[in-house]
């Protein structure tokens, strides 16, 4: 079976997911990324690599952080943005994605950057958009979320270089996390020798440990000694429930303080994906504290995804052409 | 009109035939195997020279789609599938707008059905009202209009009160209930098999504790009240076990697969192909085997169709909200022919499952070559293959998880009642 996401040359053709995506593409991204780290620091915070390249967020679920850093990247690469909120529009019309998508298409749109609460949307977007049209996945159900994925592995190889040294944890809603999928994939891809998940049985999703993780249920356990630990988000609605009793036992048994990170290693950064719930997976002091990449992860973010918009639009090997 | 199928390998599992004799018919029926009555002159000869010469498939579980959802096939549609499909006689499930619960419906169907001379349907009429699993429908009178049995289609009953209660009157008067075993608040919005497949896809799973909760119900009911039950589409390992056992403890049932099962596993959902979304949901490889071990040692009795022919646009859409199902009819037989050829089984034993225990689970005088029955019957290249596809499907829904691929098998004459029906 073909991959959907590489051309025929075996090019980036789409970003759909991690998972499937070769080592070699993986770095190509980061390298590419570290090139435009510097981009925001310069007075013109501007190159032209898609100059004339019409990139349309379709967001059929909201969100305002990614869309923003997905719009700030293509501005930065210069190309025109549309931002469309579908789920407030067409979709409570009666359009089908594919006609929104269509109609998109009719208007001269180069790449969609996608966003949709059913898993396999983004793979179903770029299953039927003619060959000259790129898709990224900017988030789909419990599926994939690999720019998130990525600018995470990012931010770990700016603190963290040797990838092949590290031990890595997971911590929280695993089962419902796009997320946290992106990153094992992206983890195990790399090379790291240890990825750990840790988080009740109600958040894990069956056989996970097919996946390539080691399973923790005891957060004391799988921190120790760990070099990175990923928080989750949680969501409100599944924070008492039949998944969990209440957001306060969670934070007493899952939730990150500084003496939960005290067992990891001295060193170790903490990264969140944002919007943080302070006090429910991670408290103040540990998420505003000096382990703390969260801001970075942010800011790298942008990074990657004007690496992935660039190898996409512009050929593959980016760079900043500066 | 008599006619006379000369030189064909006739299989006839009933009766434990599998050798090169002619048939011959006359009034519908079949009159005589291997040598003509005497003063037989035939109306019309068909040479079945390399060809096998079967009963009628009998189908327990295919939807037609009417009343209500003609866009997305016909009666007409449907019925001219499953004669292409070599399927002369067929179990229609009763989730249709509205719901098979009244007898006017199941009468007009039948009447539309009969008027078509194709192939011959048999309605299972809803168990409860509106399939809603609280009020049991009017089952004497649904049977007199028609109905083999009652079924509840893709819905569970979730009230064990109420599951009891249509058991018990089912039994009093000998009424067999088709159900598909799945509890529904473990299957609530589940989209795949909870695997392996639907973890790394970020799909709701059905856990397979789905269906084993379920089936204990029901064995356990059905041994107290003596219903006769059949079991609809098994799709698990301990599935299997457990009805092996029920079995083997003299319990008063039956059970079936969908072919659909018995070939794939929860990885052909690959990238997300709404074909594969199906219910059950398609399990792993370990459940595949055991359906199949089942089926070989006769636990499990039949191979349905499990047809359910979606309109395109219904499949047009992220994973879980593209429509379930997939078309059958025609798929039925090359894919029990393809399970008989991996497994190394002789064509007698594999056509029983499609043909005569299927017609005794329906209670139907059907799926045999027996003198003196009426003449359904299925001629067929073992030898042809077919690309699956829009093109060659009759059926209104094209959708398949087997689209594209060659398979073996191909169905050249169908008669029902004596009279061609399909012929290519």
């Amino acid at each position: 079976m073909n991959n959907p996401q590489l051309d025929q040359d075996g090019r980036l053709r789409h970003l759909l997911s991690i998972e499937g995506l070769p080592k070699k593409i993986l770095n190509q991204i980061l390298d590419t990324a570290e090139s435009f780290v510097g981009v925001a620091e310069r007075e013109v915070k501007k190159v032209p690599l898609l100059r004339g390249k019409t990139v349309c967020n379709l967001f059929f679920e909201n969100s305002t952080r990614t869309r923003t850093t997905f719009e700030i990247a293509a501005k930065r690469l210069s190309a025109d943005v549309i931002s469309l909120n579908v789920n407030s529009s067409s979709q409570s019309k009666g359009e089908t994605i594919l006609d929104t998508v269509d109609n998109l298409i009719a208007m001269h749109a180069d790449m969609f950057v996608v966003r949709h609460s059913q898993s396999g949307a983004a793979h179903f977007i770029a299953k039927h958009v003619p060959p000259h049209i790129h898709v990224i996945n900017a988030g789909d159900g419990r599926h994939s979320h690999p720019t998130q994925g990525l600018l995470d592995v990012f931010t770990i190889r700016k603190y963290k270089p040797d990838l092949h040294n590290l031990r890595v944890a997971i911590v929280g809603d695993i089962l419902h996390s796009r997320v946290a999928r992106s990153e094992i994939h992206a983890l195990t891809s790399l090379g790291v020798p240890e990825v750990r998940v840790i988080a009740p049985k109600t958040l894990l999703p069956a056989q996970v440990e097919k996946l390539g993780v080691h399973v923790y249920h005891d957060m004391k356990a799988g921190l120790k000694d760990v070099d990175v630990v990923m928080m989750l988000r949680l969501q409100n609605e599944r924070m008492s429930g039949a998944m969990l009793p209440s957001a306060q036992e969670y934070f007493k048994t899952y939730g990150l303080t500084q003496e939960k990170l005290r067992l990891a290693k001295p060193d170790a950064i903490v990264l969140h994906p944002g919007p943080m719930n302070r006090g429910v997976e991670i408290d103040s002091s540990v998420a505003d504290g000096a382990q703390s990449v969260i801001l970075p992860q942010v800011t790298y973010g942008i990074a990657v995804r004007m690496a992935v918009m660039a190898m996409l639009a512009g050929g593959q090997s980016g760079g900043t052409q500066s | 009109m008599k006619i006379h199928i000369k030189n064909g390998r006739l299989i006839d599992p009933k009766n434990n035939i599998d050798a090169k004799l002619d048939l011959f018919i006359a009034a519908g029926k079949i009159v005589a195997i291997g040598k003509p009555p005497t003063d037989f002159v035939a109306n019309q000869t068909i040479d079945a020279n390399d060809l096998i010469v079967c009963p009628g498939l009998v189908d327990l579980s295919a939807r037609l789609r009417e009343p209500g959802d003609e866009y997305k096939a016909s009666l007409v549609s449907e019925l001219q599938a499953a004669v292409a499909g070599g399927v002369t006689s067929l179990a229609c499930q009763p989730d249709t707008d509205p719901v098979l619960d009244e007898p006017g419906l199941v009468e007009m169907l039948k009447h539309r059905a009969k008027q078509l001379h194709l192939a011959h349907v048999y309605p299972l009429g809803a168990l409860t009202r509106q399939l809603a699993g609280k009020v049991l429908s009017e089952m004497g009178e649904l049977r007199e209009a028609g109905c083999v049995g009652f079924s509840q289609a893709n819905t569970a009953i979730s009230d064990t009160q109420v599951l009891w209660r249509a058991m018990e009157y089912a039994a009093t008067f000998g009424h067999t209930l088709f159900l598909h075993a799945e509890e529904p608040f473990l299957a609530k919005d589940g989209v795949a098999h909870d695997g392996e497949v639907a973890s790394r896809l970020g799909l709701k799973g059905i856990p397979s504790v789905a269906e084993v909760l379920a089936l204990a119900s029901i064995l356990r009911i059905a041994q107290e009240t003596g219903a006769k039950v059949h079991i609809s589409r098994l799709s698990t390992a301990e599935g299997v076990a457990m009805i092996r056992t029920a079995k083997q403890h003299g319990l008063n049932i039956s059970c079936d697969v969908s072919a659909n099962h018995l070939h794939l596993t929860e990885h052909d959902i690959a990238y997300f192909d709404a074909n594969c979304h199906l219910k059950p949901p398609l399990r792993t490889q370990r459940d595949k085997e055991a359906l199949s071990a089942g089926l070989k040692d006769g636990t499990i009795d039949a191979i349905c169709s499990d047809h359910t022919p979606v309109d395109d646009d219904a499949k047009l859409a992220p994973f879980a909200e593209a429509e379930i199902g997939s078309t059958g009819l025609e798929l039925l037989l090359t894919l029990t022919l393809k399970w008989a050829s991996e497994q190394k089984l002789d064509l007698v034993q594999a056509l029983a499952h499609v043909t005569q225990t299927s017609a005794k689970i329906l209670g139907i005088n059907a799926g045999d070559l027996s003198v003196n029955s009426d003449a359904d019957i299925c001629i067929f290249d073992p030898k042809e293959y077919w690309k699956v596809g829009a093109s060659t499907l009759k059926s209104q829904g094209k959708n398949t998880p087997f689209t594209g691929l060659e398979l073996a098998g191909k169905v050249r004459t169908t008669l029902v009642h004596g009279q061609i029906v399909y012929q290519i």
